[in-house]
């Protein structure tokens, strides 16, 4: 596949021009969030029209418009992990850490997401701390998980 | 030329039209609200919804979507199409009940309960002004943001757009921007003011006087010259 650079990332070039998500995921993978002028430049770059680098931007979820925390943690409230109880376990995560669903703790530190479903409901309820899978969680093991973390000792294991 | 049967007729129309272009130039009336005839067919409102097929295997299709093809068999006006398109029109009142045009068809359609929870809405997400914008107007200023239920119609980040010149053309052609008549039964989901109207010309001169849809009953108001 042909590759081109935009705002220096190389990304895939197919028949229609440059793949806007594979850029967005770049841009969001480097800064952890898609900061507005760096939309704008790629708009200009890629001479497509600003609103379709929105409309991407804005249609998947794992694309952000505000800056996330440093570490990411989706809990998943698919069918499977709600009635494994992960609604308790978002709970606790959330009281633990200090941050709100869906928002970004005060400090900068934690993310904390909830998705539909992860594909993996064998192992319900699932809870993923940077890309890394933990199934079969219980509100204390949780809790246990982020134990260090919050203190600010060390990161997340 | 292609060959196919419009309601039972044979008709034959130029290659690469739509089922909707061709039912409008036999003078066929399908109702339609995501449909311009300047922009490319969009097929979101499902209002122009006809059966296609053989008696007995017949689907629904939109029109403004269907391409004609030789030997297809259309009905526009089946009980089943017309009681989808009331079904859509009760929808669309639901979520958009201050709008003429909706108005108009439930009207026009004999729509005359509404079973679901008004929801006010200010917009079907027809995508007219995002086809306008992009196709007439060459601006792409807005276009659809986020998805499912939560898809809306915006600018780039939700602010004033460098690309838009202010021309108007999204809000001219805005199926819903029009707001209702304010007939006797403003308040509620549903208007049915101008519902089974007899034009009024039909008693004083035992004839229909003109074409106008729909009638113009207020113009007898005025005293015609004697």
């Amino acid at each position: 596949m042909k590759k081109a650079i935009v705002l220096g990332f190389e990304v895939p070039r197919g028949p229609d021009g440059v793949s806007i998500v594979a850029l967005l995921q770049a841009i969001q993978d480097k800064y952890n969030y898609l900061p507005e002028k760096f939309l704008r430049r790629a708009a200009r770059e890629m001479e497509v029209p600003l609103i379709d680098v929105y409309s991407v931007a804005k249609f998947y979820k794992s694309f952000s418009l505000v800056p996330e925390g440093r570490h990411q943690i989706v809990t998943c409230t698919g069918t499977a992990c709600h009635v494994r109880g992960s609604e308790k376990i978002t709970e606790e995560i959330s009281r633990t850490l200090g941050v709100e669903v869906n928002s970004t703790s005060p400090d900068g530190e934690y993310s904390l997401k909830c998705v539909n479903c992860v594909g993996a409901c064998a192992s319900a309820p699932l809870v993923i701390v940077d890309g890394e899978y933990h199934g079969n969680m219980t509100p204390l093991k949780a809790g246990k998980l982020f134990a260090q973390g919050a203190k600010g000792k060390t990161a997340v294991s | 030329m292609v060959n196919m049967i419009l309601n039972g007729l044979d008709i034959s129309v130029e290659e690469g039209t739509t089922l909707l272009e061709a039912a409008k130039f036999y003078g066929i009336d399908i109702p339609t609200l995501c449909y311009d005839e300047t922009l490319s067919p969009y097929g979101a409102c499902r209002l122009c919804l006809v059966e296609v097929g053989e008696p007995g295997k017949a689907k629904l299709f939109s029109a403004c979507t269907y391409p004609v093809r030789e030997g297809l068999i259309v009905k526009t006006n089946t009980k089943r199409v017309i009681d989808a398109r009331k079904m859509i029109i009760e929808l669309y009142l639901a979520s958009c009940p201050s709008s003429k045009k909706i108005q108009d068809l439930a009207s026009e359609y004999g729509v005359t309960e509404v079973r679901f929870t008004p929801k006010n809405d200010e917009c079907i997400l027809c995508g007219l002004c995002v086809r306008v914008c992009e196709e007439q107007m060459q601006a792409k200023a807005i276009g659809f943001i986020d998805r499912g239920v939560n898809r809306y119609i915006s600018t780039p980040f939700e602010r004033q757009s460098e690309d838009c010149r202010l021309c108007g053309a999204c809000m001219y052609i805005c199926p819903v921007c029009q707001a209702r008549c304010q007939g006797p039964r403003e308040e509620e989901t549903i208007c049915n003011a101008c519902l089974n109207i007899s034009p009024p010309c039909l008693e004083k001169y035992d004839e229909a006087m003109c074409y106008m849809d729909p009638c113009v009953a207020c113009e007898l108001e005025k005293e015609p010259d004697e």
